[in-house]
């Protein structure tokens, strides 16, 4: 017996629910981060659901961009946070009001 | 837990999905019957585990290692549903480099220290957040439950299976990929290009600040002297970060 798609859709959302949970809660540039690469991995695991659902290859190739594009994010926003911290000592994200200018 | 197995069984019952389950090509199952679902159930711990590791812990290096975990279960999930490709990818790019890239960054600004809560700025957020994103979960749950689903046509990168055996996807993937999608995939080949570039722009700066000199560079600066200028071959580079040298740095004060 497969397991059907709805299992993986509802786990996609609560991963998605809390890595938006975590995205609001934390003070840490770090850990802000990281729960937006566990929403996106939400977003992964949606796009092979419905590609295996849908007899789809393009949910498939979404997810190979998606990864592409999430290497890329990280590479820029650890270059920001090292640019922050050149500057700040301290990792909340309230220090990142140096950014208004 | 078996009532809470319960429960979930009813709300998957409620979402109105399983109409799908009757569209599988018997071909798309590539592990062996009854392994699916203890793979799902396994994925779905980890999964679900490492998200609340890394929202709850204080330390970011635990952060790091529950993400992680997560994206093992994640790569387990992808198994499951044949993705084979994917999950290897997802094991290499995500767990091999990018959390590799995150304890680095750690590591390297010397930031492994619980989040500075006794000032919090905005008393109400959190409350707000938890409250917030228990909207949206069960929001969706109803709009689930209660919509119409409708997938519209396909895409253009045709099936997933086809033909007899099981799904072949490493092939068919690299097959789309370098084919209908050879321009995104280009671009994307272009972005990493300008996003390397770019962290090395944003990592180094337009100028050396002065934690990052030596100590007999500092000093030059501090008697008016104009510092050696491409000279960086020939020292090792200065440490950088750990509050100290940085906080020290007189440029600092505006």
């Amino acid at each position: 017996m497969r397991v059907p798609p709805d299992w993986y859709l509802i786990l996609a959302l609560i991963l998605f629910v809390l890595g938006g949970t975590g995205l609001l809660v934390r003070r840490n540039v770090l850990v802000m981060f990281m729960c937006v690469e566990l929403m996106l991995n939400a977003v992964d695991l949606t796009f092979v659901t419905f590609s295996r659902t849908l007899d789809d290859l393009g949910g498939q190739a979404a997810v190979f961009f998606v990864l592409v594009v999430a290497a890329a994010e990280v590479v820029v926003g650890l270059g920001i946070i090292v640019a922050i911290f050149r500057r700040r000592t301290d990792a909340t994200a309230d220090d990142a009001h140096i950014l208004k200018g | 837990m078996s009532g809470v197995g319960a429960g979930v069984s009813r709300l998957v019952g409620t979402l109105g999905l399983l109409a799908y389950n009757g569209a599988h090509n018997p071909h798309a199952e590539h592990l062996a019957v009854g392994a699916d679902w203890a793979v799902y159930l396994v994925g779905a711990g980890m999964i679900l585990a490492g998200a609340l590791g890394v929202i709850l812990l204080r330390n970011p290096v635990h952060c790091a290692l529950f993400l992680v975990i997560t994206l093992f279960g994640v790569a387990l999930e992808f198994v499951d549903e044949s993705a084979d490709f994917l999950a290897a990818v997802q094991v290499i790019v995500y767990a091999g480099a990018i959390v590799i890239l995150f304890l680095f960054v750690i590591m390297f600004l010397g930031v492994d220290r619980k989040d500075r809560v006794a000032k919090e700025p905005h008393p109400a957020q959190r409350p707000l957040a938890f409250a917030l994103g228990l909207a949206v979960l069960i929001l969706v749950l109803v709009l689930a439950g209660f919509g119409t689903w409708s997938t519209g046509a396909h895409s253009l990168s045709g099936p997933l299976y086809s033909g007899n055996g099981p799904a072949d996807d490493v092939g068919r993937l690299g097959q789309t990929i370098y084919t209908r999608f050879l321009l995104p995939f280009e671009m994307t080949s272009a972005l990493l290009v300008i996003s390397i570039v770019a962290a090395v722009v944003l990592a180094r700066g337009r100028h050396r600040v002065a934690a990052e000199m030596s100590g007999e560079e500092q000093a030059a600066l501090r008697d008016g002297a104009t510092p050696p200028g491409d000279a960086a071959g020939d020292r090792p580079p200065a440490p950088v970060g750990a509050g100290g040298p940085v906080a020290a740095d007189p440029e600092e004060k505006p």
